[in-house]
């Protein structure tokens, strides 16, 4: 139906529109000048700012960068501790959301209690650490993908989705004489890409950007993922400038960390804006399905 | 018919049930026959019993003088030691107050901001701008905390660009990366920058499923768009509202040592320094692990008391609507 505005209405309109706006420029001033940024001259950056003049640019950043050992081993790292992460958690999670699922689980409310005591209540940085030291994890990927796998919210999200599929069709199997094992592999997993879709890629989101558990399971920097030699390229370069005392070679180094920094930026974040636009919507969805519950 | 029945076990039992067939057997008996599924859900219990609730039995360590050679059991007991040594350590009330404030202000300044975008985003009548837009507003979400982090230095760095509007206007820099008055806001700002969109999400979907025709017999009635927003949007997202604030401010010792570690410089520690971080120098950098497990312990017992104080309060407020 066709809405009149009263004169009132079209100014709130109105203002609601700048502050939206204003919104959007704030979230995306900083973002696009990263990107610019990290085709110029660190040079003239530095003394002048941006600048639109073709002179004023370079792909040096991007070169340093792409020859850079430890970016290229931390960007492999990352790819296989968020590939391998993404796959343990979907599917211990899908396992473990069926049974929870089924009408008349014997211990569903028992297992289900299990789980969510441990959204509230946790051992903590240090027990879990000896945990993984007892166990002989640290220094190897397993530290990284075992302990973080079991996310009690991707089970709620899984066993959520599981519901909606329609029952009659289990029932139809059953009285065909299908098994458990038949139905959940040929009628229940075949049912759900979506979800499997949307926890594979909260799981590979979320360990591309994790520091924490690498910082403190893995001490070898040749097991480092790219968000710890980012971290030193970004952060602890910037932070203690004393420590070069010529200052010919303090120059040169800062030149060089402000070159790197950008395209840093830019190349790290390269997996998730390329898939960005494409899954936003799913992502969007794995919020509403886990907020009804 | 022996398939039937297994399927729906509510049906099952009263024509199972004679006498002598206790509730055990019947069990049993559906464990035995469905076992696939108890093989399904086994790597989820043994993760969950390995890394969750042996760390919490690990936790007693906080009560004992714990020395890795002679493991958790052997060590000896020490009662509260361990928490009084920390709750009388010259850095606890600094500490503490930092947690407690870090979060507090966070809380306060950062709760409002994902409600009102919701509301002003509802407002935008053509749906393919308000999908750009929250295409806009949710990007931050996704980057990484190291970039974030990153990137406030170099926009805050004294040679960066802020700083070069800064000396423009006033001819000297600020160092807000050192500057210990400044290490709240620019968390605080920086956090609703890149989480403010994405938690709009569920209270734009609230707004989107408002009956139209409540918005159609308010216009008639005369109401304009303020009047609407205040009379039935608001109304629409109090549960919502309610919740969330419960859980946030539950979580409110719980605050993330990611990001306030990496923004940590050696100058801005009076307000900077956490519980959390404390618990990571004192443990894993110092290795003193009862005491850091004491603290961590000390952190989260206050998260449980914060969460049922500020359920209590809701609920007085909300008209008996709490979380639970």
């Amino acid at each position: 139906m066709n809405i009149k505005y009263t004169r009132m209405d079209r100014m709130i309109l109105s203002l609601n529109s700048i502050f939206l706006f204003l919104a959007i420029l704030i979230v995306l001033v900083p973002l696009v000048y990263v990107v610019l940024a990290s085709f110029m001259d660190p040079t003239v950056l530095l003394n002048k700012g941006l600048s639109f003049k073709l002179k004023d640019w370079s792909l040096e950043g991007y070169k340093l960068i792409l020859g850079n050992d430890a970016m290229i081993r931390g960007f492999i790292n990352s790819i296989l501790y968020s590939v391998g992460f993404a796959i343990v958690t979907v599917v211990v999670s899908l396992f473990a959301a069926y049974p929870l699922s089924v009408n008349g689980f014997v211990g569903k409310n028992l297992f289900m209690t299990l789980f969510i005591i441990t959204m509230f209540f946790s051992g903590g940085l240090i027990p879990t650490y000896l945990v993984v030291k007892d166990l002989g994890m640290l220094n190897t990927a397993w530290a990284i993908i075992l302990p973080g796998a079991l996310n009690v919210w991707n089970i709620i999200l899984a066993r959520t989705y599981f519901k909606g599929i329609p029952f009659e069709l289990h029932e139809a199997a059953k009285v065909d004489g299908a098994s458990d094992l038949l139905i959940f592999f040929k009628i229940v997993l075949p049912l759900s890409k979506p979800i499997i879709f949307v926890l594979a890629m909260y799981a590979f989101v979320g360990q591309w950007n994790s520091y924490f558990d690498a910082m403190i399971y893995l001490e070898d920097p040749s097991l480092h993922p790219l968000q710890l030699v980012l971290r030193s390229i970004l952060i602890q370069n910037s932070t203690d400038p004393g420590m070069i005392s010529d200052q010919l070679a303090m120059a040169e180094l800062k030149k060089l960390s402000e070159m790197i920094k950008y395209s840093s930026i830019v190349i790290s974040s390269l997996p998730l804006i390329v898939m960005y636009p494409f899954f936003q919507k799913y992502f969007e969805k794995g919020v509403m399905v886990g907020s009804l519950k | 018919m022996q398939e039937l029945m297994k399927a729906d076990k509510n049906t099952a039992i009263p024509m199972q049930s004679k006498k002598g067939y206790s509730k055990l057997k019947t069990n049993l008996k559906y464990i035995r026959e469905n076992y696939f599924l108890y093989l399904l859900i086994a790597p989820a219990l043994i993760l969950t019993i390995v890394f969750k609730y042996v760390p919490m039995y690990g936790a007693i360590i906080a009560f004992k003088d714990f020395s890795t050679i002679k493991g958790i059991l052997g060590s000896e007991w020490v009662g509260f030691a361990n928490f009084t040594k920390f709750l009388s350590s010259p850095n606890f009330g600094t500490i503490f107050m930092s947690t407690l404030k870090l979060s507090f202000y966070g809380l306060i300044l950062g709760f409002p901001v994902p409600i009102i975008l919701a509301l002003m985003l509802n407002q935008v009548r053509r749906a393919a701008i308000k999908k750009n837009i929250q295409l806009v507003l949710y990007a931050p979400n996704f980057i990484s905390v190291v970039v974030i982090v990153g990137m406030l230095f170099i926009f805050l760095s004294p040679t960066g660009p802020i700083n070069q509007i800064v000396t423009l206007l006033t001819g000297e820099p600020v160092s807000f990366l050192s500057d210990p008055d400044y290490f709240r806001t620019i968390y605080i700002l920086s956090g609703i920058w890149q989480a403010a969109g994405w938690s709009s999400i569920i209270y734009v979907a609230a707004l989107a499923n408002v009956d139209p025709e409540l918005h159609n017999a308010a216009t008639i009635d005369g109401a304009n768009i303020l009047q609407r927003i205040i009379h039935i949007d608001l109304p629409t997202l109090k549960p919502l509202m309610a919740v969330t604030f419960i859980l946030a401010a539950g979580g409110i010792m719980a605050i993330g040592f990611e990001k306030a570690y990496l923004m940590q410089t050696a100058m801005n520690l009076p307000t900077s320094e956490i519980i959390p971080t404390y618990v990571y120098k004192v443990g894993l950098q110092a290795g003193d692990y009862a005491y850091s497990a004491a603290v961590g312990l000390f952190n989260s017992v206050i998260n449980v008391v914060m969460l049922i104080v500020v359920n209590y309060i809701v609920k007085k407020l909300n008209e008996g609507e709490g979380l639970y």
